[in-house]
């Protein structure tokens, strides 16, 4: 099933088309796999967060790992104590969404609310920069290689 | 939503006692596999997770078309968007996080806060249906997102060269495209070396500068 590679199909030197040189459409090979063009930039984003526009809510990623760094009162909300509970080792915003089956942006708020209290700790997660750690990359190598 | 009526949270279980973290992890990473619907987003996560992949929701309002002159009769409908997701503990103080994310466009949104900081990008494709790939690669060189490309092998997919699919996906010669099977963990943790090596390249081309 690789696409032929002879003269017989598309334009030219027997090479495949390309958005570059000659239109895809006008030289149809049944097996030559679909041809991607650049896409225009505008198009809209119709999708909004249900309980979007708070500036109050602590910055918090996916991957930020959250530690607990006391107890909950006896008259906690369930959901700080439930938090509490759960960090006593690190643990992601993601898997704490996971694990009390609540939206990411629920999960925010709350562990925004147990910022303010210093009840949690936040460790913020390495992120891309314009030029990426090295020896980041390479702990990460490291690590994929005992897999 | 509605935490307190739902749920009793004395009922919530965290991770087994093999899936926690120690005390020492102290920063995480996140890579994105991205893909069409059915590609192998949630068997590549799985197949190199230490933990059975879990899943984080969002809930959405999709805004009904022209809302902006129709105040009182805009329609909202609620979506509830899944995203998988694995994990891999690098070193004790250092974890890698794996998000599986649908490529679909109307699910773009989700990328503003998981795609920003992400160390790179796995677009996992099925040659039966490349055409589903090119938005997302296209969203994925607008935001500056590194990526490699993983061909997943189906049985009944037809193959083409790497040259081929490269000017198919018109891809630089830099960006690496590699077979797998996102069933099998080292296949799947091949892509994710050679997503590594690719950042690693960059940074060192970029230091040359
Ligand atoms: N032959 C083959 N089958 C695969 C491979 N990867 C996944 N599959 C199968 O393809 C089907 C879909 O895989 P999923 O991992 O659920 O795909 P997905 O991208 O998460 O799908 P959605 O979340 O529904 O968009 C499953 O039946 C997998 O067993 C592969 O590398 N080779
Ligand atoms: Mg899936």
């Amino acid at each position: 099933m690789t696409p032929p590679q002879g003269p017989a199909h598309g334009p030219s030197n027997g090479e495949l088309p390309s958005r570059r040189d000659a239109p895809a459409r006008d030289a149809p090979d049944p097996d030559a796999p679909p041809q991607r063009e650049r896409r225009s930039p505008e198009n809209p984003e119709r999708l909004y967060i249900l309980t979007g526009e708070d500036s109050e809510r602590a910055p918090l990623d996916l991957v930020t790992l959250i530690v607990a760094q006391g107890e909950a009162s006896p008259m906690a909300q369930p959901e700080h104590s439930a938090v509490l509970r759960l960090c006593g080792t690190p643990l992601s915003v993601a898997e704490l969404s996971a694990y009390l089956a609540l939206p990411f942006s629920v999960v925010t708020v709350v562990l925004t609310e147990l910022l303010a209290t210093g009840l949690v700790q936040a460790r913020a997660p390495i992120v891309r920069s314009a030029l990426p750690d090295r020896s980041l990359l390479e702990a990460v190598m490291h690590g994929l290689q005992k897999l | 939503m509605d935490f307190r009526n739902s749920k009793n949270t004395d009922t919530i279980t965290g991770p087994r006692s093999e899936d926690v973290l120690p005390h020492t992890a102290s920063a995480a990473v996140k890579v994105v596999i991205v893909g069409g619907f059915g590609v192998g987003k949630t068997t590549m996560v799985g197949s190199v997770s230490e933990i059975r992949p879990l899943t984080t929701e969002e809930t959405m309002t999709e805004a009904g078309i022209g809302v902006d002159d129709n105040y009182g009769s805009e329609t909202k409908t609620a979506t509830t968007v899944a995203m998988d997701f694995g994990r891999i503990s690098i070193s004790d103080e250092l974890v890698l996080y794996l998000f599986g994310t649908p490529g679909q466009e109307r699910f773009w949104f989700l990328w503003n806060g998981l795609f920003e900081g992400a160390l790179g990008a796995v677009v996992l494709i099925d040659t039966r249906r490349l055409e589903v790939s090119f938005d997302v690669i296209g969203r994925l060189e607008e935001r500056g997102v590194p990526f490699v490309i993983a061909v997943n092998d189906f049985p009944d997919a037809p193959h083409h060269p790497v040259e081929t699919l490269r000017r198919a996906l018109d891809l630089g010669p830099g960006v690496p495209i590699m077979a797998c099977d996102a069933r099998l963990r080292e296949s799947s943790r091949d892509v994710l070396m050679t997503l590594m090596r690719y950042l690693h390249s960059l940074t060192v081309a970029a230091a040359r500068v």
